[in-house]
């Protein structure tokens, strides 16, 4: 038998949690090799994480309780070890990174502090470690390192926290590099950094590396191997090409078919008529932070266009001018012809109905104290005129039908629903007002990728249903594309680019557009080798 | 679809019901809930019953010590220096020890709550007044501000409840202007203004369910500090005045036969303790109760909370 | 720093303001202290010259405004009962407080936060229970009934400790161990309640996964995040015995400013009174900006 760096086997892990005891993973078996990249992929919920905390020991005991299985490393059983033992490997022998690093880097001491602590705990002197951080701060692509030693971690951007973390994780030279989620908070051109990033790594050390994650395009940059995980049992393991050209499991092959980006994208229609809103010049800003630098749009009736940015570009605060959250300083959003702005609140009214919102996060954007009858109804409280009040349940039971609900779920609350059955209730809640457009706030990005699939389609059906329009904002490009009539490109508060959704996707004008669209990655890790080559072919001329 | 669905499916029983077993779920809260109402009863049909026992002086049995019932169970606890049964006493006092915690709390809370909501949700210049106002009650030393009023006006029950409920009206002022700010920024409240919802219906029917979780575990913390308030005025002598009881007054009057009778003050020292501990034990009790997301803790059922 | 330091200097000087104006006339309509300060059967010409020299014959307004112009000369007026200086008698009655303040504090603090932090790290465990059960209890207690059981306990019954005055070292027992008891069930919740959530937080996960020691998880990385709804707590507590521990300072006859205000009161001394609520306010306009200066010291978003 062959000895591999790390084996997992048969490992099951139970939970105990208001529902009972959760099986999490059930006789999960992998192993991972010196220099390869293995990818653990699956959705929330799928369990993939749990492999994982079970080799750091970082589940606790109780709820969670290891029921099978052992984790041999270098042909030793972690599972029989001292807890001494097993804290002198975290670290030492494998590390790991994880989502948000934000949160997981201690908000109270310095980042040279934190870097340093690492190598301290396992045996190396303070002046060794110091020189050792900065030359791992300067490898990782921090700016000024023995500046950035003294600064505390609220004090960087995303990207560079998800460094931090990184030299953070590889500063005792581990044989094992795990990396939980480690590109999903990020914008797409940081997240293509951060892993390139990883892969040099990996390359100079020849560590084994774990990737856990829920995306297909990260896979396809960086995975040798791919395990796919749902529901707590692995359904499918192989090479990661073939796993994507010739998938066997009926849920991978789901997984693969609802990626975005893959569509025929829409025809282009005609445009004909007064447009159905029509944005003039509109500027906000946040005290010296010019959030829209003068931004001019418009939106036809029935039309979708989609507006897509990274952090920071202004388009959620587009959103909220429309919606009149957060009025804009200068400029005119013209409703029919109507300025929205100057309009008072009672003639602002009588428009609510028209304009819907439907916000990132349900879990948030649902008030947790009242059941879906009463979120549903709540339109018609507000709007005596809509429905009398006779009618409202056999509404609410219409409108959660529409959305794919069952009308007896009308007298739960929403933390008695997942992720998208909840966006699915405020989706019904948008069309209790009867718009005429919905603008989606990053509506499907906290989504899976086969729910994102389903909730895009459900739109997709109601705009055919009742002729609504949307404006719908994302950070992502290919989760447009098939969705999306028109694009508008926003960068710092500006719109760099528009126009139908071919001419953006096939025949990009800008160099941002075209930047935002090589960074995305394809979910084929055929395509994403080629434009890796391409990448390292003319290196320098990709913008940072 | 894959969504992997945590639904607990529910019996269908009554609301009161289910609140019991949530209560029968954490054992210390229901404990703590039983000696409540016990003192609730007492404070509501004490006087009525044994207010005659309970004045009634008997010579013979002056400090007559305690775990002796050789005079009557009434006697167990012990007798004081009139010879007045402590355990009658201690049930009468309950009375106005509940009332004034109770009534201050009620008025402290109600005005708290109220200005609370308008300096949070409000941005006009009152809001900054409220603001100004609770910090110049905040400074003032609550207990001088106790003294002065009841020296100047009478001691009577309604002027402590008055004092005792201004010095208290900062605590839900600050907790409810801090909860309006923060919960109507979140997108629940965004959504409903997109729907065009009145300010009226967001601060009603969106903002305030929210906060009330928290103003309930405060008021029955609450609750406890105003009675160790009251009991410490009454103790000071600028209280409650006899022949009027509370179990403040009644440590005060046990302190000059510390030496030879330590049951006169201990009783009602007792009383005082288990009421404020079943006050707090249910107020976390509350916390959890409350709170749709922790709830599940206590209907799993036999779960410690922590 | 120090437009925020200015800022609450102006808002603790307001309230100070509309705290003496209030105290000023209230206290006043309590009646004339006279009666207490001369005998019986004194005439009424004797009462008259005594009115006349502190004043009282004159309108409320003529002495404020008296009041006031003699506080901008730093002078606070003279205490009746003691027929000297009253900011000399608040003075010498507020360090015997602040002495008790910072000894209760810190004993209260030290040990709050070692227990707290150590039943956080077992939820549940047998450690954790007996350390909520006596804070439950210990929150629960009224200071005047533990004064009452210290003293028959330790003096009546053991004849080890003092019950009253000040002296020696043993004095500060009785009345220190009392005054502990409640900040220390109270501080103690809220260090395991703050110490819980900080140990799930994912930094504390990144701790672990970098393989750091459990002592070193709880105190070096746990325990700075976790004081800073801790010190919150700390200050109210120190600002409820600064304002004067009234009880205790009765009971065990400590010469603190607590006595010393409820005695001035009752003795009608208006001058001690108004200078012990100028004492105890600027007392704890330092107190909150010590505290705010902790918050800055202990987080770094704050500071910058």
């Amino acid at each position: 038998m062959v000895e591999h760096l790390l084996e997992v086997r048969d490992l099951s892990v139970e939970f105990h949690t208001a529902v009972g005891t959760v099986r999490a993973v059930q006789n999960v078996s992998w192993h991972l090799d010196r220099g390869e990249t293995l990818a653990i992929l699956g959705e929330s919920g799928s369990g993939k994480s749990v492999s994982a905390s079970a080799i750091m020991n970082l589940i606790d005991m109780p709820p969670g309780k290891i029921t099978s299985g052992t984790i041999l490393l270098d042909g030793r059983d972690m599972l029989k070890m001292t807890p001494e033992e097993r804290r002198l490997i975290n670290g030492a022998k494998i590390a790991m990174i994880f989502q948000d690093p934000l949160a997981h880097l201690n908000p109270v001491y310095t980042v040279g502090w934190q870097i340093t602590e690492m190598m301290t705990t396992h045996g190396q002197t303070g002046g060794g470690a110091n020189v050792r951080a900065l030359e791992l701060l300067r490898r990782v692509g921090i700016t000024d390192p023995e500046k950035a030693m003294r600064k505390y971690p609220f004090q960087f951007s995303g990207g560079q926290r998800q460094r931090l973390m990184i030299a953070m994780a590889i500063a005792c030279k581990p044989d094992i590099l795990i990396a939980d989620e480690p590109t999903t908070a990020l914008d797409v051109t940081v997240q293509a950094q951060v892993l390139e990033l990883l892969q040099e790594l990996q390359q100079e050390t020849g560590m084994g590396m774990l990737l856990i994650t829920h995306d297909l395009g990260v896979v396809a940059e960086i995975a040798d191997r791919v395990v796919v995980m749902n529901s707590g049992c692995i359904v499918e393991t192989g090479n990661a090409a073939e796993v994507y050209r010739d998938p066997q499991n009926a849920y991978t092959k789901k997984l693969i078919a609802a990626a975005p980006g893959k569509g025929a994208m829409p025809e282009e229609r005609s445009r004909q008529g007064d447009p159905l809103l029509h944005g003039v010049g509109l500027k906000k800003s946040y005290g010296s932070f010019q959030a829209l630098k003068g931004v001019d749009f418009f939106i036809m009736p029935g039309e979708t266009v989609a507006v897509v940015g990274e952090s920071g570009s202004g388009k959620s605060t587009l959103a909220r001018a429309i919606v009149r959250l957060d009025d804009p300083q200068e400029g005119q959003v013209l409703y029919r012809g109507k300025d929205l702005l100057a309009m008072t609140p009672k003639e602002m009214f009588g428009l609510r109905r028209d304009l819907q919102m439907v916000f990132q996060d349900p879990t948030q954007s649902l008030n947790p104290r009242m059941t879906v009858y009463q979120l549903i109804s709540e339109a018609w409280v507000i709007h005596s005129d809509i429905l009398p009040k006779a009618k409202w349940k056999d509404r609410v039971s219409e409108l959660l039908v529409k959305v794919g609900l069952k009308p007896d779920m009308a007298e739960r609350y929403p933390h008695q629903f997942s992720g998208g059955q909840r966006q699915r209730i405020a989706i019904a809640r948008a069309l209790a007002m009867e718009p005429k457009l919905i603008i989606c706030d990053e509506a499907v990005s906290a989504l899976d990728v086969s729910i994102q699939a389903q909730v895009i389609a459900l739109l997709e059906g109601l705009r055919r249903e009742f002729g609504l329009s949307y404006l719908f904002i994302a950070h992502d490009l290919p989760v447009v594309r098939d969705f999306a009539d028109r694009v508008i490109v926003m960068k710092a508060g500006e719109i760099v680019e528009e126009g139908p959704v071919r001419q953006i996707f096939d025949a990009p004008v800008h160099p941002y557009t075209q930047a935002l669209l090589a960074a995305s990655l394809d979910p084929d890790p055929d395509v994403q080798a080629t434009r890796r080559a391409a990448r390292r072919r003319q290196e320098g001329l990709v913008p940072a | 679809m894959t969504d992997t669905q945590i639904l607990a499916e529910k019996k269908p029983t009554g609301p009161f019901s289910r609140w019991l077993a949530m209560l029968w779920a954490d054992k210390f809260a229901f404990l703590a809930a039983l000696f409540l109402l016990v003192i609730l009863l007492c404070a509501l049909f004490g006087p009525i019953l044994l207010e005659g026992i309970a004045t009634k002086q008997n010579l013979r049995g002056r400090n007559a010590p305690p775990f002796d019932i050789a005079r009557g169970w009434l006697y167990v606890l012990g007798a004081d220096a009139l010879g007045r049964p402590l355990l009658a006493r201690v049930v009468v006092a309950a009375q106005n020890t509940i009332l004034v915690a109770a009534a201050a709390v009620l008025a402290s809370s109600i005005v708290g709550t109220v200005l609370g909501l308008v300096a949070g949700y409000s941005r006009s210049a009152a809001a900054q007044w409220i603001m100004r106002l609770g910090d110049v009650i905040m400074s003032f030393p609550s207990l001088l501000l106790a003294v002065i009023v009841l020296y100047m006006l009478e001691p009577s029950v309604a002027n402590i409840v008055l004092v005792l409920a201004i010095t208290r009206i900062p605590i839900y002022l600050r907790t409810t202007r801090a909860e309006v700010l923060e919960v109507r920024e979140r997108m629940f409240v965004q959504a409903a203004k997109v729907m065009g919802a009145s300010h009226w219906r967001i601060v009603f029917r969106h903002i305030l369910p929210v906060i009330i979780p928290t103003l309930v575990t405060i008021a029955t913390l609450d609750f406890a500090f105003v009675m160790l308030a009251e009991s410490s005025l009454s103790f000071l002598g600028i209280g409650i005045q006899a022949p009027e009881i509370t179990w403040g007054l009644m440590v005060a009057q046990g302190r000059p036969y510390l030496t030879n009778a330590w049951w006169l003050s201990f009783w009602p020292g007792l009383a005082i303790i288990l009421t404020t501990l079943s006050l707090n034990l249910l107020s976390n009790w509350l916390r959890i109760a409350l709170d749709p997301t922790q709830r599940w803790r206590l209907e799993m059922g036999g779960r410690k909370n922590g | 720093m120090k437009s925020f330091i200015g800022k609450r200097a102006i808002a603790s000087g307001v309230s100070l303001v509309v705290l003496i104006v209030i105290v000023f006339f209230l206290s006043r309509l309590t009646g004339d202290p006279t009666d207490l300060y001369l005998p019986l059967d004194a005439t009424t010409e004797m009462r008259q010259q005594f009115r006349e020299i502190n004043g009282f014959n004159d309108p409320l307004i003529v002495q404020f405004g008296r009041y006031v112009s003699d506080l901008v000369q730093g002078n606070f007026g003279q205490s009746l009962r003691q027929a000297r200086p009253a900011m000399d008698v608040v003075l010498e009655a507020f360090v015997w407080t602040f002495w008790l303040a910072v000894i209760t504090m810190a004993l209260v603090t030290v040990a709050a936060i070692i227990i707290g932090s150590l039943a956080a790290f077992r939820v549940g465990g047998v450690f954790d229970r007996i350390a909520t059960f006596f804070s439950l209890i210990g929150a629960a207690a009224p200071d005047f009934w533990l004064a009452i059981v210290a003293i028959v306990i330790f003096a009546v019954k053991l004849h080890v400790l003092p019950t009253s005055g000040t002296g020696s070292v043993w004095h500060w027992v009785l009345p220190v161990g009392v005054l502990f008891i409640r900040p220390f069930g109270l501080i103690l919740q809220v260090v395991r309640g703050s110490m819980i959530s900080v140990l799930s937080s994912a930094y504390v996960k990144t701790a672990r996964a970098k393989g750091v020691r459990s002592t070193s998880i709880i105190f070096v990385h746990g325990l700075r995040n976790a004081m800073l709804p801790v010190i919150t707590v700390i200050g109210d507590q120190s600002a409820a015995i600064l304002n004067g521990a009234v009880v205790v300072e009765t009971v065990f006859g400590f010469p603190g400013i607590g006595k010393l205000m409820i005695d001035s009161i009752l003795l009608r001394d208006f001058a001690v009174v108004l200078a012990v609520i100028m004492v105890s306010a600027l007392a704890i306009f330092i107190m909150n900006l010590l505290i705010d200066l902790a918050y800055a010291l202990l987080d770094p978003r704050i500071r910058y």
